[in-house]
């Protein structure tokens, strides 16, 4: 294989730590505990050789990356290095005093998540209480502070219908993008996904919405919108290819292809804590074992479209069919997309059961 | 802000800047000039750098197609064609704000 292109964004997943619980947290199972998480020291090497391997930007999570208090350092020493920095934050727990400090210490961005607009829906969503007053009070923080911000929300069933009360949320929050995600299901949120799953008529309606806000609110405010993948007929470049722009460093010092990756059996991922970062990148097995066209199978390996999604998410390929090889069940060539279709209407049809949420704080 | 905001448009009297949270800079790995912008990066051509580097917010379109009217030795309708093309997409797609 000829050398891979450098990464374009390094994910520093700073902590498993958080104060929420959100059903659908992609954070893995197992999650880390403070003690093995990596030092400020080994954070700022990681720094140093992202920026020499070639990444632009850092994105800072967990978890919630807030609970670190070696954050703003880190955000230091990653402006020194001219990398752009961005703080993806549940902004719980924030205050005037730490956004100022962040803002200080040069960050470029921050990215707040908003669970619902509606209260209640805000605390059963997060698995928490207040948040949604928290969270207002955290955006007038950041935007006091004087940083750009983006509105991140995840959608579902329960909240895709206030899908135009979150655009109007985002414009008075002072946001100059809002990034619609939709769940994606594995890990805790595949636990979930009945509780979860929208209608193709939500999913409809809120692409109308979305259309119709972007004219109107164009040079005004950004939306980034895709339609989930239960019904899609073609897969998302997930990361954008394996192993081709991203680079994902877990608390523990782990370098994975993406956050999720670690559901698949049978990798072996390298740390940062043993290998230098360009040597992970550019030679593990683990990142070479998606990477580029010719691990596909078919239909994928002839596919006109091969070179534009990637195959789209392994992840997903394995939590539907069992195998990580296979083709994504969101594309209509599977042999599994119509079962993935039909998975999808029949869940979001049922009632909605009962939250399952992470237990024991850790989360 | 209000929930009543409207579309903005390009026009000649327009005074563009960058977007809060965008930065410019050259990388020295890949040879280029780009925009960072929060989860975007985009790579820039020679011509749009030029333009965006005068892009302060102050300096009008009008008044930036003449400058570069003059240094180019090029009629100015044609340059505030294309100059009025890259920033209405550069506008919609949120690096610039007016």
């Amino acid at each position: 294989m000829n050398q891979p292109a450098p990464p374009l964004a390094l994910l520093a997943e700073l902590t498993h730590r958080c104060p929420l619980a959100c059903p659908y947290c992609s954070n893995p199972l197992n999650l880390e505990l403070a003690a093995n998480e990596l030092d400020t020291a080994t954070w700022f090497r990681v720094l140093d050789e992202a920026a020499g391997l070639g990444v632009l930007q850092v994105h800072f999570s967990g978890g919630e990356p807030l609970i670190r208090k070696d954050l703003e350092a880190l955000i230091r020493h990653a402006g020194t290095l001219g990398l752009y920095t961005n703080l993806i934050t549940s902004g719980m727990g924030l205050s005037q005093a730490r956004a100022n400090a962040l803002a200080q210490a040069g960050l470029d961005h921050a990215q707040l998540s908003l669970q619902d607009t509606d209260a209640a829906g805000a605390d059963q969503f997060a698995g928490s209480k207040d948040t949604l007053a928290k969270k207002t009070a955290s955006a007038a923080m950041l935007c006091a502070a004087d940083l750009p911000l983006t509105l991140n929300t995840v959608m579902h069933r329960g909240n895709l219908d206030h899908l135009e009360a979150m655009i109007e949320t985002a414009l008075r929050f002072g946001a100059g993008r809002l990034e619609v995600a939709h769940v994606q299901y594995y890990g805790w949120a595949l636990r979930n996904r009945a509780a979860l799953m929208p209608t193709r008529a939500q999913i409809d309606h809120a692409t109308e919405i979305v259309t119709a806000a972007r004219v109107r609110l164009s040079g005004r405010l950004v939306i980034d919108y895709v339609v989930p993948d239960y019904y899609a007929s073609r897969p998302k470049p997930c990361m954008g290819g394996w192993g081709q722009r991203f680079l994902n460093v877990d608390p523990v010092g782990r370098v994975l292809p993406c956050h999720a990756a670690t559901t698949i059996p049978g990798l072996v991922f390298e740390n940062v804590r043993e290998k230098p970062l360009a040597e992970i990148w550019k030679d593990s097995a683990a990142f070479n074992r998606f990477r580029g066209t010719a691990w596909m199978p078919e239909p994928c390996r002839n596919c006109e479209h091969k070179e534009q999604d990637w195959g789209g998410c392994r992840c997903q390929a394995l939590a539907l069919t069992g195998d990580a090889n296979a083709t994504d069940p969101a594309c209509a060539l599977s042999p599994h997309h119509a079962e993935m279709f039909t998975t999808a209407q029949t869940e979001a049809a049922a009632p909605a059961p009962e939250f399952i949420y992470r237990r024991g704080g850790g989360a | 802000m209000g929930g009543r905001a409207m579309s903005r448009a390009v026009d000649a009297t327009s005074c563009p800047r960058l977007a809060r949270g965008v930065k410019m800079r050259f990388d020295g790995a890949r040879q280029q000039w780009m925009l960072n912008a929060p989860e975007r990066v985009l790579l820039l051509d020679e011509i749009a750098q030029i333009i965006l580097s005068r892009c302060d917010g102050v300096v009008s379109v009008d008044a930036l197609c003449r400058e570069l009217a003059l240094e180019f030795a090029a009629p100015q309708e044609i340059i505030q064609a294309d100059v009025m093309e890259l920033l209405a997409g550069m506008l919609h797609s949120g690096f610039i704000r007016i």
